[in-house]
């Protein structure tokens, strides 16, 4: 059996001095190099290769290409594994292991197959009227059993271990596709000195100049496709890719292209990547893409070894592979014929079904000189045959074509069907090309086009090779002036190819006398005529409608072979001509994209870039616990030994209410403000008034959005007359910079203002605790720290080691602190220095859960209180609020709703117990005994364990929370499943009068 | 993804920019009165038209410069871009 069915010339693109085998559901085949998995199998006598989606029903190869719906595999294994890969795209490469999907236990013996028996039972809109009620049981019920029944292939849970890149590429002209056309205008457009990239799915360049016989100058197809070939490469200009294919046309000549770098290779290197995607955005865009044959639908027409004439070809002709030795081939046109002269070439004569009453084509004439008896006005009406195809049910055709006499059985392998040939439309589509109907090909054509994309050759309609050339070589050459001015024009060679005659517009077969056999249009969707019937029946009108009603043309397929049917079948039923009709949308992707080759590199810690402070190393080195703030990687405690994070946390916290504690804050974000209206503008971008800041002093500032919400706050200080440093939070720092920006560009450019992020060129450690000035005073024993010399919100400038440091008195702890800014290359000598003259004031790190708790305690409010809900009063900035001056925001402030006394305002809670800790995001109701929905007073926003007074402490915001201070309520965690008893107090738990910052 | 000419650094692609809304909408002057209606026009209505559209971008990952562009909000051809202080030339 193995490799029984391989041709007797070897004049196609296999290597047979390379043997390669691989598995197909187990069993051990062997193929060659050149081969892809589909001929492989079909050398071996393999049709039979999966189930079909709905009614489970044997299938096997349709097509040889892109165009195939029907033999989807799972490929490989383990984390590999790959589902829903067609078997027609697959390169065969040594070990390739295949399996069929969709089928249970075996692709020969199928429990889901009860579903074809039942078929009556199922039919379009089925899911839709069945599993509409109980609604309940749609999730639980239906959903997961339909799921497992109407499976496709199955997706591994490991991590996909392969690498995917993404790459930028450039290009006057892209061409797509590389047959005659697509060669023509790249020649064309690359010898005028254009920028040209050539794009090929498959692993050879050619398309269809490697399966006709035909002539182009002196050469044979074949030869002048390779001499292009190399000239093409010859030039410096040219990008050659093959193995490629452009799925998706975007806006603005953004299109996406699809490499497969390494699938194809018994041993990549490592550092190849298995795909690799493009973007490329192209001056000019040409869509050669070809043309895939039509189906034509007859009784039974999906059994393995029925499929489309072309495909049988290219298996003989590229592949080497026969795909039966006793054909029969049914067409209504005449390029089916060049099929049977190739069979003809390996000594098999096959029987010729011809819907047609006669042709005088040039093929046709030449199969009739062979002596092979074609049968003229002929069809299909129905097969046999359970896991392949045995026999065909034909007979004559009456008149009208509406009905069979004469109906016999005969004895065949495969049955090569051709309804002629469809544009292949998708990327002109994609590109919001209007698709015009031409009648003379019965297929849709680009129209007129909205991008710069021009599609040429088979899939412009012109279908005669002379046409196709003649286009390719000038819409080449036309394109690539609009980038050159070389002005150099190819010659288009003579070609000469057989003349052909018209097809016939005949794609449905009638049915059988007293039978009901299934005509399917989509293969992939599992779409028969009757289900189109249907959906007409019960009032679809809308090309669209009936889609999604049947599923025709739907998911990865996106309607090659069974769209124009499909369109064909309802104008037939409608009375309609096609363009009336209309058709659906065509979506990218053309083909079945690798979700991992869409994510490339992007994944992990690759998904978003990583910002570390200068001081990180440090941090590490010291046992840190990191969290991610942003981009930001902060510490967020330093356990010691078997400390767990409350520990840890308390004992940091409390060493800054007792000693000093030191914190990197580095990440947050400062803005340079310059210029004579710097003043000005602050005093228009914060609420309070910032016109009479004195130099030397900092101070906080409130900023709002035009909505009247607080957008950020922090502090700014005055460095000289009319330059000012501002810090925001560290989550905010760019949208402040870009806030910024926009009222400085958009509405007031009269402002003489410059702003410019210093974030990365400063690093802040904050130094905080009782002790925090004895430790500076002995690190900068020249500058004056008394509270006289350096006071609350004062800044001095100074030098140490040769490395300027400013030294800012804030707090954000609530304690007396300073933070000492230096340029950030000498953020960690900075940060070593001070931990080294610390010591001996028992100096700690602390992380950004210490830095909460501390900040909690003492009321002040940050990310979880302003998230973008809150006013200041709210969340007790109404001091900060100018009356005098207008500013961002201040007009909303004045509306109804933000005034109004009852107001979610910011509290403080203490549980009654002092033991329990509030979870953060817990409701605030008054009775936690009555029937829900309970009434909401408010939320908590922070949480934390009061190293002052040790027990929990906690901030929320409820409704008219200044007149509930002193009353009991209750903290509910609906998630937690837990009521807490808590008393309303003060956000300003420790030192409300601010005294320690002060001192 | 669109390609869109920044007035200073020339076409890039849309991924360095960020969207900014309706050009047209001019904020109240500082200081002055205004009617509770005209301040939520002001901060809340915009127009959403199908068609030509008069918008600002942030060349947010290049120069941080504020523009203005027209663009089709329907088939997304932008028909011309300009500083802040410029017109469009149509």
């Amino acid at each position: 059996m193995s490799n029984a069915y391989r041709t007797k010339n070897s004049t196609g693109l296999i290597n047979k001095n390379k043997k390669i085998n691989f598995s197909f559901n187990g069993h051990t085949y062997h193929g060659y190099e050149g081969d892809t998995l589909a001929s492989a199998l079909i050398s071996n006598g393999i049709h039979l290769i999966g189930r079909s989606f709905k009614y489970h029903r044997p299938r096997g190869f349709l097509g040889v290409g892109v165009e195939e719906p029907n033999a989807m595999v799972q490929l490989h294994e383990g984390n590999k594994s790959e589902p829903n890969i067609i078997a027609t795209e697959v390169e065969l490469v040594e070990g390739l292991k295949a399996k069929s999907q969709n089928c249970w236990p075996s692709v020969q013996f199928d429990i889901g197959e009860v579903n074809n028996l039942l078929n009556r039972f199922f039919p379009a809109g089925f899911y839709y009227k069945t599993f509409m009620w109980p609604k309940s049981f749609w999730m639980k019920i239906y959903e997961p059993f339909i799921r497992k029944a109407a499976g496709m292939g199955v997706a591994p849970l490991q991590p996909d271990p392969d690498r995917y890149e993404h790459n930028y590429e450039h290009c006057d002209v892209l061409v797509v596709g590389s047959g005659p056309s697509g060669l023509a205008s790249a020649l064309a457009a690359a010898k005028n000195g254009a920028r040209v990239i050539l794009a090929e799915d498959k692993a050879n360049f050619g398309g269809s100049l490697l399966t006709d016989e035909v002539t182009i100058g002196n050469m044979s197809g074949k030869e002048w496709a390779n001499d292009t070939v190399a000239q093409l490469k010859s030039l410096p200009n040219v990008i050659l890719k093959k193995r490629s294919q452009v799925f998706g046309y975007y806006d603005h000549n953004m299109t996406v292209m699809i490499e497969r770098v390494s699938d194809h290779q018994e041993n990549p290197s490592k550092y190849t990547p298995r795909q690799r995607l493009y973007y490329i955005r192209a001056g000019e865009v040409i869509v050669s893409t070809g043309s895939i044959e039509r189906p034509i639908s007859f009784g039974n027409n999906d059994r393995p070894g029925i499929l489309l004439a072309s495909a049988a070809k290219e298996y003989m002709t590229v592949y080497e592979t026969l795909v039966g030795k006793k054909p029969i081939i049914f067409t209504n046109n005449d390029t089916a014929y060049s099929t049977a002269l190739e069979f003809l070439k390996n000594d098999i004569t096959p029987v010729i079904l011809d819907t047609r009453n006669n042709s005088n084509g040039e093929l046709v004439k030449e199969v009739k000189q062979k002596g092979v008896n074609i049968r003229f006005n002929s069809g299909i009406a129905d097969t046999k045959g359970h896991l392949k195809i045995k026999s065909a049910v034909i007979g004559e055709l009456d008149k009208d074509k509406e009905n069979f006499t004469n109906l016999e059985n005969i004895d065949c392998d495969c049955i090569c069907m051709s309804g002629g040939w469809t544009p292949t439309v998708h990327l002109s589509s994609q590109a919001g090309n209007k698709l015009k109907f031409n009648e003379e090909i019965d297929a849709f054509v680009p129209d007129k086009k909205r991008q710069r994309e021009s599609a040429v050759g088979a899939a412009n309609g012109s279908f005669t090779l002379n046409q196709s050339l003649a286009e390719g070589f000038q819409v080449g050459f036309d394109l690539s002036n609009k980038f050159t001015d070389n002005n150099i024009e190819t010659n288009t060679p003579n070609s000469k190819e057989p003349k052909y005659e018209k097809h016939e517009r005949l794609w449905c077969m009638p049915l059988p006398q007293g039978k009901k056999p299934k005509r399917f249009i989509d293969f992939q969707n599992d779409v028969a005529v009757s289900d189109v019937e249907l959906a007409i029946r019960e009032g679809f009108r809308s090309i669209e409608h009936v889609k999604r009603y049947t599923t025709l043309g739907m998911a990865g397929d996106q309607g090659k072979t069974s769209n124009l049917n499909g369109l064909q079948y309802v104008s037939n039923i409608e009375k309609k001509i096609v363009p009336e009709v209309g058709h659906t949308t065509f979506r990218p992707p053309y083909t079945p994209v690798t979700i991992g080759a869409i994510v490339g590199r992007e994944v992990g810690s690759h998904y978003l870039p990583t910002r570390k402070s200068p001081i990180h190393n440090w941090h590490e080195e010291n046992n840190a616990v990191f969290v991610a703030a942003g981009l930001w990687q902060r510490p967020r405690y330093y356990p010691k030994e078997s400390e767990n994070m409350n520990d840890a946390v308390n004992r940091e916290a409390a060493n800054v209410r007792t000693n000093v504690g030191i914190c990197d804050v580095t990440t947050l974000g400062k803005i340079d403000i310059k210029g004579p209206d710097a003043p000005e503008f602050l005093n228009r971008v914060y609420t309070n008034a910032w016109l009479k800041l004195p130099v030397g002093k900092a101070r906080y500032g409130v900023m709002l959005r035009e909505d009247g919400m607080v957008f950020d706050d922090g502090t700014t200080s005055r460095l000289s007359e009319n330059h000012f440093h501002m810090t925001t939070t560290t989550a905010q720092a760019a949208n402040v910079l870009s806030h910024l920006e926009y009222y400085l560009q958009v509405v007031w450019p009269e402002l003489d203002v410059n702003v410019l992020s210093t974030t990365e060129q400063w690093s802040g450690i904050a130094v905080a605790g009782p002790k925090s000035r004895e430790l500076l005073s002995k690190l900068f024993p020249n500058i004056d720290l008394s509270n006289e010399g350096l006071p609350f919100m004062g800044l001095v400038d100074t030098n140490i080691d040769g490395i300027f440091a400013r030294i800012y008195r804030i707090s954000f702890s609530g304690e007396l602190a300073y933070e000492v800014n230096v340029e950030s290359n000498f953020g960690l000598h900075m940060w070593k220095k001070i931990m080294d003259v610390g010591k001996s004031f028992n100096i700690e790190p602390y992380g950004t859960e210490a830095l909460s708790t501390l900040r909690i305690e003492m009321g002040h409010v940050a990310g979880a209180e302003l998230d973008g809900r809150a006013v200041p009063f709210d969340v007790g900035l109404n001091g900060m609020v100018s009356k005098k001056k207008d500013f961002i925001g201040k007009r909303s402030l004045s509306k109804e709703a933000f005034t109004s006394e009852d107001r979610q305002t910011i509290v403080g809670l203490v549980p009654l117990d002092k033991r329990t800790k509030i979870p953060e995001g817990s409701h605030i109701v008054e009775n936690d005994k009555v029937a829900s929905p309970v009434p909401k007073l408010g939320h908590v926003s922070s949480s934390c364990w009061s190293v002052e007074y040790n027990n929990p402490f906690s901030i929320a915001i409820i409704k008219d929370g200044k007149n509930k201070i002193g009353k009991n309520l209750f903290a509910v965690s609906p998630l937690k499943d837990i009521s807490i008893p808590v008393e309303v107090v003060s956000s300003h738990y420790v030192d409300p009068d601010g005294e320690r910052v002060r001192s | 993804m669109l390609e869109i000419k920044c007035p200073y650094c020339g076409k890039r692609s849309q991924n360095e920019f960020s969207y900014g809304g309706d050009a047209t909408v001019k904020r109240p002057t500082l200081g002055e009165e205004i009617s509770t209606e005209d301040w939520d026009n002001f901060v809340y209505f915009r127009d959403n038209p199908r068609g030509k559209h008069t918008e600002l971008w942030h060349h947010v990952s290049g120069c941080r410069q504020w523009f203005k562009a027209s663009r089709d909000t329907a088939t997304h051809e932008i028909f011309d871009t300009c500083k802040m202080n410029e017109a469009f030339n149509e």
